[in-house]
């Protein structure tokens, strides 16, 4: 494996209730991040190649272990997101390389289909930092009962020189969604919107 | 006592390969429960609230269960153990002291012949503080290798009348453990400590 990994942190949200509301099954939520050495901190790189190709190997093993921790099979996954911190001798650029060129496609292999675009954040900043995941349904992205958003923060990561990767899996939207909209049954499932 | 009202669980699971050093031959991993429930006490001065503690029992078992499962499912490489709460801003702190029992109750009991006191913290606070709970060897308090601590914490929990629960348990030392010390190996085992 081309990325050197410090460790790996994975997190499993289940929501039983809301305001006195039982939540009926509870919605669940998984994040799994990985605390990777950064190739290029402290130094400008043309060439971001070497990230595109860690993002490629996260994107498998990332959708895997959030799809483990959920105890699904990856096609019943409902909606996902990814996400990235990077330590302060490196560049949001170096987020960006990860995240959007070939992140995706091991992680729509693992959940079968995905038509809709990945929703992602990107930082900058020291350990501890709070990532917000942004979520969508992983089939159309206007499903609006997913709209949502999954924090994952580990409080010795990222270091100067390293990058927290998260991607985040659901099986699930929000709890008690009722504000209208596109719901999952009316998927069409062809343009990854509607 | 009132009934448990359990609002929504997280389980977090750290997989930690090394710290800058030789990467481990099995990297530690450290895990968590958490258990959001309503606070029966909040808002008022409750006289008698102990009662409260075997009610929680049930539930301290079910978190205990959740972190071996998510640690492989073998009771047998738990080598280390802490547990917290944090209060919401309208109970007490004593409301949190009632998770000793049951918290220390539930881990013992799946852990077989746990000697050691469960290390623990608590505070109040509100949605989003984090509690680093402290951890020590299971067998015997003095362990060098093994005294660590594991932040925990939920972004919307707790309310000011919910009670954030924690359960934390590890498979081993530090990643890196080279401070001296009484050894896990050295265990006598008779009364907790050393």
């Amino acid at each position: 494996m081309k990325t050197k990994i410090r460790k790996i942190v994975t997190l499993v949200e289940e929501t039983r209730a809301e305001m006195g509301q039982q939540v009926n099954p509870p919605t669940r939520r998984a994040a799994a991040a990985a605390v990777i050495e950064n190739p290029f901190a402290g130094k400008y790189v043309e060439d971001l190649t070497e990230l595109m190709e860690i993002g490629e190997e996260l994107g498998a093993l990332l959708t895997e272990r959030a799809v483990a921790a959920l105890g699904i099979p990856g096609a019943s996954a409902e909606s996902y997101g990814k996400a990235a911190a990077v330590g302060e001798n490196g560049e949001l650029e170096h987020a960006a390389a990860i995240l959007h060129p070939k992140l995706g496609t091991p992680v729509r292999k693992a959940l079968g289909k995905g038509a809709a675009l990945i929703p992602s954040s990107k930082k900058r900043g020291g350990p501890g930092i709070t990532l917000d995941i942004p979520l969508g349904h992983k089939d159309a992205a206007f499903v609006r009962s997913h709209f949502d958003g999954m924090e994952i923060r580990v409080n010795d990561a990222p270091r100067a020189n390293e990058i927290l990767v998260a991607i985040a899996v659901t099986d699930s939207g929000r709890p008690l969604p009722r504000v209208g909209g596109l719901t999952k049954d009316q998927i069409k499932g062809e343009d990854g919107l509607r | 006592m009132p009934e448990v009202q359990l609002r929504k669980r997280v389980i977090v699971v750290e997989e930690i390969f090394h710290e800058g050093g030789p990467a481990a031959a099995v990297p530690l991993r450290r895990a968590a429960a958490l258990a959001v429930i309503h606070n029966p006490f909040a808002g008022k001065y409750v006289p008698e609230i102990s009662g409260f503690m075997e009610d929680l029992n049930p539930l301290g078992l079910e978190m205990a269960k959740a972190i071996v499962a998510a640690l492989g499912g073998d009771a047998k490489i738990v080598e280390g153990y802490g547990k917290g709460a944090i209060v919401g801003q309208a109970g007490e702190l004593e409301h949190g002291a009632l998770w000793h029992v049951p918290g220390g109750y539930a881990m013992r009991e799946l852990l077989g012949n746990a000697k050691a006191i469960v290390a623990s913290t608590k505070k109040v606070g509100g949605p989003g503080t984090r509690l680093d709970v402290p951890i020590t060897h299971i067998n015997a308090s003095y362990v060098r290798s093994h005294f660590d601590s594991m932040e925990v914490g939920i972004a919307d929990a707790p309310k000011a009348d919910e009670i954030l629960l924690a359960l934390v348990m590890t498979s081993g030392p530090r990643v890196h453990a080279r401070v001296g010390g009484l050894k896990a190996s050295e265990i006598k085992g008779q009364d907790g400590l050393r």
